[in-house]
């Protein structure tokens, strides 16, 4: 089974706090840890361990700059066998729509049978993978938290819906799942691993190798975010700051008094 | 202006609580629209929710077929661009069906597409200004939209408050004709209803609730030690459950448990909206970070900026003191 995930690089939330900056237009990415999107690597993760039960390659693609070529990298030191780099100036300022187009050409000039991504990035809309397979015509399917190969024409695919519940359905290849966390165990990637893909080539495709029009791309855009803000939200919280066993005492009051105490 | 849709979830006859929030949404986006609902299922349960959401919408529309009593959005999207005007505005809950829905639909319909909308600044011209957040809540986003060509936006449950008072009965029309065939690559097999465990975290009064910040497997104890000594239980938020560290029936949020303790301590968790989601019955909330910018703080009674694998363990330890002084 030929494999593509399309994959993001993003801010990573576990390791910044996330600032405006002082300009109040943006967030401060001077000092920003980026990382892959972490539900793109539980799909990288699923791709691969599909490709190892039945057989198959897996590719990863991303749309970005040469900034983004290291999250290809991450990703093929897990094992994907191909990393491709879609950028363009013309892509600039693309919203989801150009985005999905942009990854759509690069799948027409291919022959995948199954296209993952992950179900949303934190920057992000979760839209791209519904988006690219309403263009390709494709079945879809998001929120994704199983996979099973039932044959090399259909899959049967678990959804998260609510309440812990999951949605049960089969669904035929060629198709677009996204995939939600927690859906396997990614594996770990060292620095040694990271290493022994850093001279693999990375073949970059731009807007006319995959015959784009600029009114599919970047300014192209119909949604457009035009500033971060930080929102007030009610009061907050009352911030107790006195010392580490002071809080506790506190803490320990207000529960009591809450009648939280058996 | 555009038309206005709003798609109505609904089960076993009865509309979503979104159905309501959807209309005032509708009415942010132009005061004076007339907004159609549009109801999709089969049976007689179908008249039940038309008539429950005739209150809010000048115009329903019915669409009823045997092969449309489960939601799959693969079948209801192609009927969904088949009926919807080029050019309308379509409105829907965000949740797991509309993620499933909808970013294809805008591509159907050539509409524009802004996902879990929280504010609506209005219309200007063919231009939207909507609000919605990144990074977990931590900032939030005005973003335009182009909407001259329609536009399909869903909106966060619970962002819009439904608006009270009479309103004219809208008329229901039922459009069951006007949808062609109904065939899809993916077909719907069984929903698999979420196992009973041992702790069932909707029955406690405390809860101590864990997030990335217990860092790994091996520190969920500390928690554990205080629940103990409170006589509460371990509840947690998603990256707990998607590490393995605890298993998905103590998780709390949109895609877990719906809770309704009367003190919920959130230790280390960020408090993305999913996760709010499942905090019901407004209980004292009592939170730790070590990140001062957590969304969390926002919403709770108490904070402390702190490393919960500090505090914990020293809260825990005052418990045992007054426990152990009031056995002497």
């Amino acid at each position: 089974m030929e494999i593509l995930v399309c994959v993001k690089r993003v801010p990573d939330t576990s390791e910044n706090e996330i600032e405006l900056n002082s300009a109040g237009n943006d967030i401060e990415r001077g000092d920003l840890v980026y990382s892959i999107n972490e539900p793109d690597n539980y799909a990288v993760e699923e791709a691969l361990q599909i490709a190892a039960r039945v057989g198959g390659k897996v590719s990863v693609v991303t749309v970005g700059g040469e900034d983004d070529e290291e999250v290809l990298r991450r990703e093929m030191a897990m094992g994907a066998s191909h990393g491709i780099l879609l950028s363009d100036p013309g892509f600039a300022g693309s919203d989801g729509r150009g985005i999905a187009s942009i990854l759509k050409a690069f799948v027409q000039k291919g022959s995948y049978d199954l296209i993952l991504t992950g179900v949303q990035a934190e920057d992000g809309a979760a839209q791209v993978g519904g988006m690219l397979a309403a263009m390709l015509d494709y079945p879809f399917a998001s929120l994704v938290t199983s996979i099973d190969v039932l044959d090399e024409k259909k899959l049967k695919v678990s959804r998260e819906i609510e309440g812990g519940n999951k949605e049960v359905s089969e669904i035929d290849l060629p198709s677009v799942l996204s995939i939600q966390t927690g859906i396997n165990e990614p594996r770990y990637v060292g620095m040694k691993g990271i290493r022994a893909v850093q001279s693999v080539p990375i073949p970059t495709q731009g807007a006319g190798d995959l015959g784009l029009k600029p009114a599919e791309i970047g300014a192209a855009a119909k949604v457009t975010r035009m500033d971060y803000f930080v929102p007030v939200l009610g009061t907050g919280a009352r911030m107790l700051d006195k010392s580490r066993e002071e809080n506790a005492e506190e803490v320990l009051e207000l529960i009591a008094a809450k009648g939280g105490l058996k | 202006m555009a038309r206005i849709f709003a798609y109505i979830i609904h089960k076993n006859g009865v509309a979503d609580d979104s159905a309501a929030e959807l209309a005032a949404a509708a009415s942010k986006i132009d005061a004076h629209a007339a907004c159609t609902a549009i109801v999709i299922g089969s049976g007689s349960e179908l008249d039940s929710v038309c008539a429950a959401v005739q209150v809010s919408f000048a115009e329903v529309w019915k669409i009823s077929n045997a092969a449309l009593a489960y939601p799959n959005a693969e079948l209801i999207r192609p009927l969904l661009a088949k009926i919807v005007p080029a050019g309308s505005v379509v409105l829907l809950p965000h949740d797991h069906f509309s993620i499933d829905l909808a970013p294809g639909l805008s591509v159907k319909l050539n509409a524009a597409f802004v996902s879990d909308v929280l504010g609506i600044d209005g219309l200007d011209g063919h231009f939207l200004k909507l609000v919605r957040q990144e990074f977990g809540g931590q900032v939030s986003a005005h973003v335009k939209c182009d909407a001259s060509s329609g536009a399909v936006i869903t909106i966060r449950p619970g962002a819009f408050k439904a608006v009270a008072g009479p309103k004219p009965v809208g008329v229901v029309l039922d459009k069951s004709a006007e949808i062609g065939s109904l065939t899809a690559g993916r077909r719907y097999l069984e929903t698999i209803v979420a196992e009973a465990s041992d702790v069932d975290i909707t029955k406690h009064a405390v809860l101590v609730s864990i997030g990335r910040g217990i860092q790994e497997k091996d520190n969920v104890g500390i928690a554990q030690e205080l629940a103990e000594a409170l006589g509460a239980a371990v509840s947690c938020s998603r990256p707990v459950v998607d590490a393995k560290w605890l298993e998905k029936s103590r998780q709390v949020g949109s895609s877990g448990k719906t809770v309704k303790p009367k003190v919920y301590l959130a230790c280390g968790i960020s408090g993305a909206f999913q996760h709010l989601a499942g905090i019901k019955g407004n209980p004292f909330i009592i939170a730790i970070n070590k990140n001062p910018k957590a969304p969390i703080f926002q919403v709770a009674d108490i904070g402390i900026v702190d490393d919960i694998l500090e505090f914990l363990p020293q809260l825990t330890s005052k418990v045992q003191e007054m426990r152990g002084a009031a056995a002497k």
